[in-house]
């Protein structure tokens, strides 16, 4: 296989690492004030506390695999890094602010024990997580769809050429997604009334995401699709489908190996259908930014592909290493108090 | 401002304030680690009780280290894509790298270190702090090496088809005689700082304990002052000697930024060290003053008698080479910074002596007045850093990519032929709205790290001994 195509499915897998575990990490963000209910203050501080600690030992190390694929896309293709970041600049841009406040946020939340400081936190986290959510699956959508681009690789579009029915409901595509994975990754990792809570809350997203989501997916595959990603579509249907039942059973493994699968082929999709453009031009099919054109020199792909072999393996093996060491369901009877310092009243 | 000169200021802005953070995170890590296996291996509780007081505040400090190092990765393509489009064959490997073999180990070990206390065996957890540290190390060495290209290009070659510069070596890339005298350059100068902050939040801490009367909490702080302080002294020489191998190998490789540096106008030999400039550093060349004789042609070639090229010489030079334009880069920004990376590096050098004075054979600080000025000498080393780098940066100007001297001298670019074709309109709101963010963190980030230092060692209990995994308690650090 030629390695300008070894290293288009490489990005696709660095992608869909990024998708499926920051995915669940964004939808415990957006959940965190919809599971947290009933009783009291103290008791809806308890719940969101285990939701974040769900995945605060994790969230970091999911985040990596996003700055791996931007850097092996800036090593292996980098007229696709230069024409995407640049042309999608403040979409990108929102992007990064919402997942500064939000990283910042799951340290500090807990730093300072007082309300006000603590739901300042909860809302850069909900925002924080809402965002990327829906603006990557904005973002892919367009890039599947293609932007206008000129002969100089230069997107000459605007803004608002990003926002179209199409793009949209990519974003949608992934907000629901992920707000089901999440809230599937909540009923796996924890107990007592919030994993009952999560349980009832993803049997109902579950019906909902297939419809948006299979709504994009059967557009995707009429509009842009190869013959072959028919089989990507049949089997994130069929994950969805098989996700709605498992959530309505209560089984919640079951359920979050089904929604991981569904967007693993979402991926699988996407890029099956982008290939072989990376960036497909709307202005003129010469001008789109292809595996070919866009890629780096054999050489480079040659070393960045024995880097990948060479470490890859290593990388999965110690995070699925640490998942295994955190992998106890948590709830509000292990909670120790809170540890923060009390609300600010300068040094003593 | 147009599009070009905002970007510059983003750039800047950006990227000093996450320099900001990550000294303290590259030094500090290993020191947490150290009092941690000091713990480990005397069972003393004052040393758990140092690390988790130090590790919190690293903790506090990495946050912004890491989301603030993001926007790093993802700027060169937003703002400068037309530099990205040129380098990236060669620039983009480094920056895939670090985060294969850097970030992911800082951050799922870290992840684990957090999380573990309860949860893993002792010396597991010890070995999940070291592999943190590494981890930050291991990612600064392969970003330096990806802006070790930038001021020497190695490994490389130019391909005037494709107009870009293509990659011939991952080795010499690796291995650019920049890079690695930058790397132990860096590292050092986080040492120094992480030193300095342990040493000057302890002996503050010790002066204080001293005076309520508690004994042991003062002794505690006594050994992390000898610990920051030995940082502080291994760091203080490291940075002097690698500075000086760098300085040497700079004047060879960049001999524009070098003598921007000393804004020598005109061509010299025996070249003295001008202390101060006093009027226009940039336009006249009599303003140098109290100059030390030779010292400049001492440190550029270990010959007091060496003959230095001058801006003025060099720019001609420059013309002839590379065609017309203006090679100078800002002479009172590069003189001045190379002055202030130096002159707050002999601060904390001083402040260390001082320190080891007062904490000599046992003696414990007890003036408050010492307490005091220890916490002013925390700024002095992140300060100096700072300087460092906007030294190298600018001293750079008005390239990106610095045509190397000895040879692959296709491979080069001008900062203004990097920058994206985007909107000055863009440049400004992201711009505007990083400073925001930033400056909200940064107060915040204040705030914790004096909170969490005044709060002083926590009580512990030691984490238990268990023998099977399931027994282990789970921990809850959110």
């Amino acid at each position: 296989m030629d390695l300008t195509t070894v290293w288009f499915i490489l990005i696709g897998l660095l992608w869909t690492g990024y998708l499926v575990l920051e995915g669940f990490d964004f939808g415990v963000g957006m959940l965190l004030p919809v599971l947290s209910r009933g009783g009291d203050d103290v008791d809806r501080e308890s719940q969101r506390r285990v939701m974040l600690n769900t995945i605060g030992p994790v969230w970091d190390g999911n985040e990596v695999w996003l700055l791996v694929a931007g850097g092996a896309t800036f090593a292996a293709f980098p007229e696709w890094y230069a024409t995407l970041f640049s042309g999608f600049y403040l979409p990108l841009l929102l992007i990064l602010l919402a997942l500064i406040a939000r990283g910042v946020a799951f340290e500090y939340r807990g730093k300072v024990n007082d309300a006000v400081w603590r739901a300042r936190w909860d809302r850069a986290i909900v925002v924080g997580s809402a965002l990327p959510a829906l603006l990557w699956g904005v973002a892919f959508a367009n890039i599947v769809r293609g932007v206008p681009i000129d002969a100089d690789h230069q997107f000459t579009g605007t803004l608002l050429t990003l926002v179209n029915p199409y793009g949209l409901l990519g974003g949608l595509t992934t907000l629901t997604l992920f707000l089901l994975h999440g809230a599937v990754f909540i009923s796996l990792k924890t107990d007592g009334p919030i994993r009952l809570r999560a349980r009832v809350l993803s049997a109902r997203l579950a019906p909902v995401t297939l419809v948006v989501a299979g709504t994009f997916a059967v557009w995707t595959q009429l509009a842009h699709g190869a013959g072959w990603t028919w089989a990507a579509v049949l089997v994130a249907a069929a994950a969805l489908v098989a996700a709605v039942a498992a959530t309505r059973e209560g089984r919640e493994g079951v359920a979050f190996v089904l929604t991981s699968v569904t967007i693993v082929s979402a991926v699988v999709l996407l890029f099956g259908s982008l290939f072989p453009d990376v960036m497909p031009s709307s202005t003129d099919v010469a001008n789109s930014l292809t595996t070919a054109n866009a890629s780096s020199t054999p050489y480079t792909l040659k070393v960045m592909t024995w880097v990948a072999v060479g470490l890859t393996p290593f990388v999965v093996l110690y995070q699925g290493w640490s998942y295994w060491v955190f992998r106890q369901r948590i709830s509000t009877t292990h909670l120790p108090a809170a540890s923060g310092l009390s609300a600010f009243a300068g040094p003593r | 401002m147009n599009a070009l000169d905002l970007a510059r200021w983003q750039f800047g802005i950006i990227t000093i304030y996450h320099f900001m953070f990550v000294p303290l995170t590259i030094g500090l890590a290993p020191l947490v680690a150290i009092m941690q296996t000091v713990w480990l291996r005397t069972g003393d509780d004052r040393w758990l009780r140092l690390t988790k007081f130090f590790g919190k505040l690293f903790l506090i400090n990495f946050a912004i280290g890491v989301v603030t190092g993001i926007v790093q990765e993802f700027q060169f393509g937003m703002n400068w894509s037309e530099y990205s489009r040129f380098v990236g064959d060669v620039f983009g490997a480094p920056l895939a790298i670090e985060g294969l073999a850097a970030f992911f180990i800082e951050s799922t070990f870290l992840g684990l270190w957090i999380f573990g206390w309860d949860r893993l065996p002792r010396r597991v957890h010890l070995a999940t702090i070291w592999l943190a540290a590494l981890g930050t190390w291991l990612s600064a060495y392969f970003i330096l090496a990806a802006n070790s290209f930038m001021q020497h290009p190695v490994g490389v070659r130019y391909n005037a088809e494709r107009g870009r510069a293509e990659l011939t070596s991952i080795w010499k890339l690796l291995t650019n005689n920049t890079a690695l005298a930058t790397f132990p350059h860096t590292v050092a100068g986080a040492l120094v700082v992480a030193g300095t902050f342990v040493a000057a939040i302890s002996t503050w801490w010790a002066v204080r304990a001293h005076g309520r009367g508690d004994l042991q909490v003062a002794d505690t702080f006594r050994s992390a002052i000898r610990l920051g302080l030995v940082a502080l002294v291994v760091g203080g020489v490291a940075v002097a000697v690698s500075g000086d191998a760098q300085a040497k190998l700079m004047f060879k490789q960049q001999p524009m930024k070098m003598a921007a540096a000393e804004a020598l106008c005109h061509t010299e030999t025996g070249a003295g060290f001008s202390l101060i400039a006093v009027g226009d550093v940039q336009n006249r060349c009599d303003v140098r003053q109290l100059t030390i004789p030779r010292l400049t042609s001492y440190l550029a070639d270990g010959d007091l008698n060496s003959t230095l090229k001058g801006v003025d010489e060099l720019q001609t030079e420059y013309v002839a080479k590379y065609g017309p334009g203006n090679y100078k880069p800002m002479l009172p920004v590069t003189y001045w910074s190379f002055r202030l990376m130096i002159g707050f590096g002999a601060v904390s050098a001083l402040l260390a002596l001082a320190g080891l004075w007062f904490t000599r054979r046992g003696r414990l600080p007890t003036n408050p007045r010492l307490g005091r000025l220890a916490l002013w000498a925390v700024p002095a080393p992140f300060l100096a850093n700072a300087f460092g780098w906007i030294f190298t940066e600018m001293g750079r100007q008005p390239w990106a990519v610095a045509p190397n001297p000895s040879g692959v001298d296709g491979v080069r670019m001008l900062v203004r032929d990097g920058v994206s074709k985007v909107g000055a309109g863009y440049v400004i709101t992201s711009l505007a709205s990083f400073a925001v963010m930033y400056g909200v963190l940064a107060v915040v980030w204040f705030g914790l790290m004096r909170r969490y230092a005044a709060e002083g060692l926590p009580e512990v209990a030691a984490p238990e001994r268990r023998t099977t995994d399931d027994e282990r308690p789970l921990s809850f650090a959110y």
